[in-house]
């Protein structure tokens, strides 16, 4: 036992240092490694990988919090969309067949590899403060922000609230059902349909991630998917393991990083489905 | 600084809400750490197999049974009670987070928060409801 903690320990160090690195978080890759790496159920795997993007996620928000780019109240808003989906999707997972869950979770996978390739533009939103439709809504929500970039503040208004608001109620739902953090889904509902600044969507999406994923450990936990033994190693691997990667992100190229993690994921998707359909999960 | 009009309480707020998560993040490693250790101590040569699910006992999954066990200093229930502080850990910041609006006088994100907060304890508490 001994050494399947300390082997889980490591693959979980690993995963939350690329993880964080490439700004996926390292719970995609941790259902995987549990399932394929170590034939662990993958149910067990769902709940011991959420434990995991908590610890991250709160970890992570605890530094930049305090910097104000985030933005606390859009935060609470989408987050009524986020819990909603992550309580619904862990109940299905508690009725859908495993090797469906391993279907859609390859499926995910090769998704977000997808978007760990993508380039991204950063200032496509900045000073964007044009009002949408929503002008009374808008103002009722305080939906606007402003935040501080190197060349002064910057202000923002938010677009299509409902589109966001269901792209969130489906991040829930992958959250819940998948046990990952489903991040790169929560930007892209900032980013690209609610036209909030890259830098405003990214650390708010962080922000989000924990809460998102309590509402889902909730279920998990009562209902006997999180095991201690499983729990400890990738918990405090995936912690020690995203705050090594943010300290080396600040000054190194991860350009490269980012195209072996995508081949690796890509591959872990493929297998994943495969077990899926042949019923192995 | 987010709203200039509450621009003062956000900073403070921000600030609070930052504290609150690093330091439930840190007691529940210590807590798993220290379980962990135990729990090497207490079973150095027994092996789990998690190749099928069992799912696990009561007092891993239930809060008041995760609470009340964690008192015998039984390695894998110190372990539980440091994953639930690590899940109550996001569920404190939305509490802190309705206290600050309230206190802010903003009564609509306080009913906004209100609304994630019972969703949070639906789920942590859904085993005693009939869901």
């Amino acid at each position: 036992m001994v050494t399947f903690i300390a082997i889980l320990f490591t693959g979980a160090l690993f995963a939350g240092f690329i993880g964080s690195l490439t700004g996926l978080g390292g719970g995609v890759v941790i259902v995987p490694l549990l399932t394929i790496g170590f034939g662990v159920d993958i149910r067990y795997a769902i709940g011991t990988s959420l434990i995991g993007v908590i610890a991250t996620s709160s970890g992570a928000a605890s530094a930049y919090v305090k910097e104000g780019i985030l933005n606390i109240r859009i935060g609470m808003f989408l987050e009524i969309a986020t819990t909603l989906g992550a309580i619904a999707g862990a109940a299905l997972a508690l009725f859908a067949p495993t090797h469906t869950i391993a279907v859609i979770f390859g499926f995910v996978l090769l998704y977000s590899a997808l978007v760990s390739l993508k380039p991204k533009v950063e200032d496509q939103n900045e000073d964007n403060q044009k009002e949408g439709k929503y002008v009374r809504i808008i103002g009722l929500l305080k939906a606007k922000g402003s935040y501080m970039t190197a060349n002064g503040m910057k202000n923002y208004t938010l677009h299509h609230l409902t589109g966001g608001f269901m792209m969130m109620i489906l991040a829930g739902i992958l959250s819940g059902l998948l046990g990952i953090g489903s991040g790169a889904m929560k930007v892209i509902a900032m980013d690209s349909i609610m036209k909030i600044p890259f830098k405003v969507s990214t650390t708010t999406s962080n922000f989000m991630i924990g809460v998102t994923a309590a509402a889902s450990a909730g279920i998990y936990l009562t209902r006997g998917y999180i095991d201690p033994v499983l729990s400890m190693p990738v918990m405090l691997g995936v912690l020690i393991g995203s705050l090594i990667g943010a300290k080396i992100l600040i000054r190194s190229q991860t350009k490269k990083i980012r195209i072996v993690f995508a081949i690796v994921v890509t591959l872990l998707a493929f297998e994943m489905i495969y077990n899926g359909l042949v019923k192995n999960i | 600084m987010t709203d200039n009009p509450h621009s003062w309480n956000d900073g403070r707020m921000r600030e609070i809400m930052g504290s609150l998560l690093r330091y439930g993040v840190l007691l529940a490693a210590f807590l798993v750490i220290v379980g962990g250790v135990l729990f090497f101590i207490q079973h150095p040569h027994e092996f789990f197999d998690y190749s099928t699910f069992k799912g696990e006992p009561p007092r891993f999954r239930q809060v008041h049974l995760i609470l009340s066990e964690a008192m015998n200093f039984r390695g894998r229930d110190i372990i539980q009670l440091g994953l639930l502080v690590l899940i109550a850990t996001p569920v404190a910041r939305v509490i802190f987070a309705f206290i600050g609006f309230l206190i802010e006088k903003d009564r609509i994100y306080a009913g906004i928060t209100f609304v994630v907060l019972i969703i949070l304890f639906i789920s942590l508490f859904s085993n005693y409801l009939m869901f």
